[in-house]
């Protein structure tokens, strides 16, 4: 049940439903596109972003919220960090435990090398487990892996690395077929074929997916896999900072305790970064889809230590976050409820874009309807938002289509009393993923020796904007190929003398820029929602932080 | 707004809080100063991590959800559950079989469940966990898997089981077996991984690779789409 005025805007939906049943609307013509994201889509408010000062992207722009972190103080007073005894000396440490940092840990130690996993949250807690809708790739026979080379090129704005879009689809059945081997319950016919969907801007069906809960049924694999295989790993334990040895290269990692605020170090040979993203950075103040952990961490260490990023300006907005109910606004309506069918309407009850159009030219279409047309639907809170007719399903694809399809959809409004099988979603988009990230090239190699990056992380193979289920492949493909080529690199590396001087020289880079005082303490680690004005004890511990982490002044 | 907000009196670990109304607990407690380290992840229902049980002043029975999930309500007494490790038998998936004693083999103490429908009861996400018990017990994998389908692996069950046991861990062992070995493998899937080894499309993309945007955008428009149904 929606409130009363909200009410009368679902009478117009129901009574357009038939109607809008036979009515497809037209693909965007490539004239269209352009101007459509130029005017609505977030990206190009040029006052949200600004050009980096520092650092290896000096001079490229990205949003204030992420040159605020990427231009960060470190967490550390390299004078008072002690390099000479590690805690842990390992072949390859793994920063971040989502579905890319899990896949990279496993093929590393598949590959001989000694593993370590640190992580921020629990092993696991990561965007990877919210994934709902599915993962591509082109193995049923009408499709084939050019297909999704064109589609993924295309989604990207044809900006995409190459290299990099040919490994993902050429390595995507293998991706699946591992998964499949290691007991993910794949969607599936009696006899084995794949249960494909379909998904915005993708010209075959080729989502693989496991109900809703795709990246649940993926990340509980891994991980069990991960404890299997006895690799070991560090919970509530971050990454603050990277240590670089005399020679340039990558010689491991200082973490924080989150509870007992501890320090350790880690020495290892490479690293790779599997950090996730930063929808909990709020940019533009964006209500997001990410865990409480996204907050992009690894681009904040690898920036540091000199790694290249690339398309730092584009962030993707899903088009579908939920606008009402209030208690879950900005979590995620899946994809799949337009992939299965349903449409996207107006206040009047009109359709206003071709539901499956890749996500930034949707997601511009909503706030157009919404800002600018004024056909949005406004709700008690004073949020706007447009349906997403969810009932249709049922009448395309027969009754019970989604409670079958969409069990945690169902359960998830059906707590604040609302049955999309029967009542239309309201949502608007809301910040989601980051399309961009650190460079790395097919063997998940960043441009710092020793340090790979995987996932979310790591940037290229989406080019400007990301397909629906690519990046659950991307976290299984990448990971998995940095983890081989981390295990491999470790084969050869010749270790050299560990040093902080990368972070001193960055301080006095800060210093010069005249940067330091005005800018965070970083990587933020975690989001601070509690109403909380200021840190009695932690004052209070001041004097005893002479293990050498820096306070906030 | 904030004149017409009505307030929500809430109790976490004992101590009293006014909070607004419509705040999940999870919101609430950070409202009230908390800033969660364990006890959050996803924040969307999907990840497990927030495991909360609550009681009401005036009514003892504890209840159980989760606490990204859950609105507050009326004189709700406030807690939350840190996840802790539970038992999980190490094991090669490759070296087991999909059979009736296998999981019996794995997790020998689920003999001991004497059926008191705690961990159904308890479970946020509404699944018949003692069902699913008993399923694991005669060794019919296929339907452990499907009715355990959607746990996020809260804990909740085996912290309230009465006999220690971890439902969570038999139904995943349940499920990874169902994955390998009695789902049928998919076939096309073999096919296209050998079709791509043998190099079938390496030429299509190479000529991908080299082709300017302008010559993909105009591959990129003309491209036939299949329909979704
Ligand atoms: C709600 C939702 C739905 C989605 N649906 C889909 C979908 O259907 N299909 C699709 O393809 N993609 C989808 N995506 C995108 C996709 O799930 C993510 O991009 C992907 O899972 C990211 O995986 P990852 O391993 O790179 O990062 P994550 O899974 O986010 O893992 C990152 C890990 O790093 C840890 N970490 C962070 N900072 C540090 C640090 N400083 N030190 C140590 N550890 C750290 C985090 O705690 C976390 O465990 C969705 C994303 C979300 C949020
Ligand atoms: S925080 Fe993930 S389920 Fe609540």
């Amino acid at each position: 049940m929606y409130p009363a005025d909200m009410e009368a805007s679902v009478k117009k939906v129901e009574a357009t439903r038939e109607k809008r049943l036979k009515e497809t609307l037209p693909r965007l013509q490539e004239a269209e596109r352009q101007p459509l994201l130029e005017k609505y889509h977030p990206d190009y408010i040029k006052a949200s972003m600004r050009e980096l000062k520092v650092g290896p992207n000096k001079g490229d722009r990205t949003p204030l919220e992420i040159a605020d972190i990427l231009e960060g103080n470190s967490r550390i007073d390299p004078g008072k960090v002690d390099l000479s005894k590690a805690d842990y000396d390992v072949d390859v440490l793994v920063i971040g435990c989502g579905g890319s940092g899990a896949s990279a840990a496993l093929l590393a130690r598949e590959n001989g090398a000694k593993v370590l996993i640190a992580t921020k949250l629990r092993l696991g807690d990561a965007n990877t487990v919210g994934a709902q809708a599915g993962t591509q790739a082109a193995d049923r026979p009408q499709d084939s892996p050019a297909h999704h080379y064109m589609d993924t090129m295309g989604g990207g704005h044809f900006t995409n690395i190459p290299e990099l879009v040919e490994a993902l689809v050429k390595d995507a059945p293998s991706a699946i077929q591992w998964l499949e081997k290691l007991g993910v319950n794949w969607d599936k016919e009696p006899d084995g074929t794949m249960h494909e969907l379909s998904g915005g801007g993708a010209s075959r069906r080729r989502l693989h997916s496991a109900r809703d809960y795709t990246g649940l049924e993926e990340m509980r694999v891994l991980r069990d896999e991960v404890r299997n295989r006895g690799i070991n790993y560090l919970e509530f334990s971050p990454a603050i900072e990277l240590i670089m040895d005399d020679r340039g290269q990558i010689a491991g990692a200082v973490l924080l305790n989150l509870e007992t605020n501890e320090l350790s170090i880690v020495r290892a040979r490479a690293v790779i970064i599997a950090t996730g993203g930063m929808g909990r950075l709020h940019i533009q103040n964006f209500p997001t889809t990410n865990h409480y952990g996204a907050t992009a961490d690894g681009l904040v260490l690898a920036y540091r230590v000199g790694a290249k990023l690339i398309f730092m300006d584009t962030m993707q907005y899903h088009p579908t976050g939920v606008a009402h109910p209030q208690q879950i606004l900005g979590q995620l309506v899946t994809e799949k409820v337009r992939t299965l069918g349903a449409q996207l309407v107006n206040a009047e009850g009109e359709q206003f874009i071709m539901p499956l159009e890749p996500r930034d030219m949707v997601a511009s279409a909503i706030i157009r309807e919404c800002k600018e047309r004024g056909k949005g639907i406004t709700t008690p809170t004073g949020e706007q938002g447009v349906w997403l007719d969810s009932p249709m399903i049922d009448v395309l694809r027969g009754e019970g289509t989604v409670a079958r399809e969409l069990p945690a959809m169902v359960r998830q409004f059906g707590r604040y009393n609302i049955n999309i099988s029967k009542e239309p979603m309201l949502i608007y988009p809301t910040l989601h993923y980051q399309n961009g990230g650190i460079k790395i090239d097919a063997s998940g190699a960043t441009t710092v020796p020793g340090l790979f990056a995987a996932g979310e992380a790591s940037g290229g193979v989406h080019g400007r904007n990301r397909l629906i289920g690519n990046s659950t492949l991307d976290l299984f493909v990448f990971g998995r190929r940095a983890g081989t080529a981390a295990a491999n690199y470790v084969k050869s590396a010749k270790p050299g003398k560990p040093t902080l001087d990368r972070v001193r020289r960055w301080q006095a880079e800060l210093e010069q820029a005249g940067l330091a005082k005005s800018r965070p303490i970083t990587p933020l680690l975690l989001p601070n929602y509690a109403r909380q004005p200021y840190d009695y004890l932690a004052d209070y511990t001041k004097e005893m932080l002479s293990a050498g982490q820096v306070k906030p002044a | 707004m904030a004149e017409t907000t009505r307030m929500v009196d809430v109790y976490v670990m004992g101590k009293h809080y006014a909070v607004p109304e419509g705040l999940t607990i999870l919101t609430a407690l950070e409202y009230c100063g908390y800033r969660m380290v364990r006890g959050c992840g996803c924040r969307a229902g999907f990840c497990g991590a927030c495991a909360t049980v609550y009681n009401f002043k005036n009514d003892p029975q504890l209840r159980f959800d989760l606490a990204c999930q859950k609105t507050v309500e009326q004189d709700m007494y406030l807690t939350q559950i840190p996840f802790f490790p539970a038992a999980k038998t190490i094991y090669d998936l490759e070296e087991l079989q999909a059979n009736g004693d296998q999981v019996l083999k794995l997790y020998p103490d689920i003999i001991k469940c004497f059926g008191c429908n705690t961990c159904t009861k308890t479970c946020p996400q509404e699944l018949e966990v003692m069902w699913y018990m008993s399923d694991a017990l005669r060794g019919d994998i296929k339907e452990v898997a499907n009715k355990s389908f959607d746990c996020v692996i809260c804990g909740l069950c085996a912290a309230r089981c009465p006999q220690g046991l971890v439902p969570y861990n038999v139904a995943l062992l349940c499920r990874r077996l169902y994955g390998r070995y009695l789902a049928k493998p998919s076939k096309h899937l073999e096919e296209r991984i050998k079709e791509i080894e043998a190099g079938k499309f390496d030429a299509e993309l190479k000529g991908l690779k080299k082709a300017s945007e302008k010559e993909l955008r105009e591959r990129y428009n003309k491209r036939e789409i299949e329909p979704a149904l």
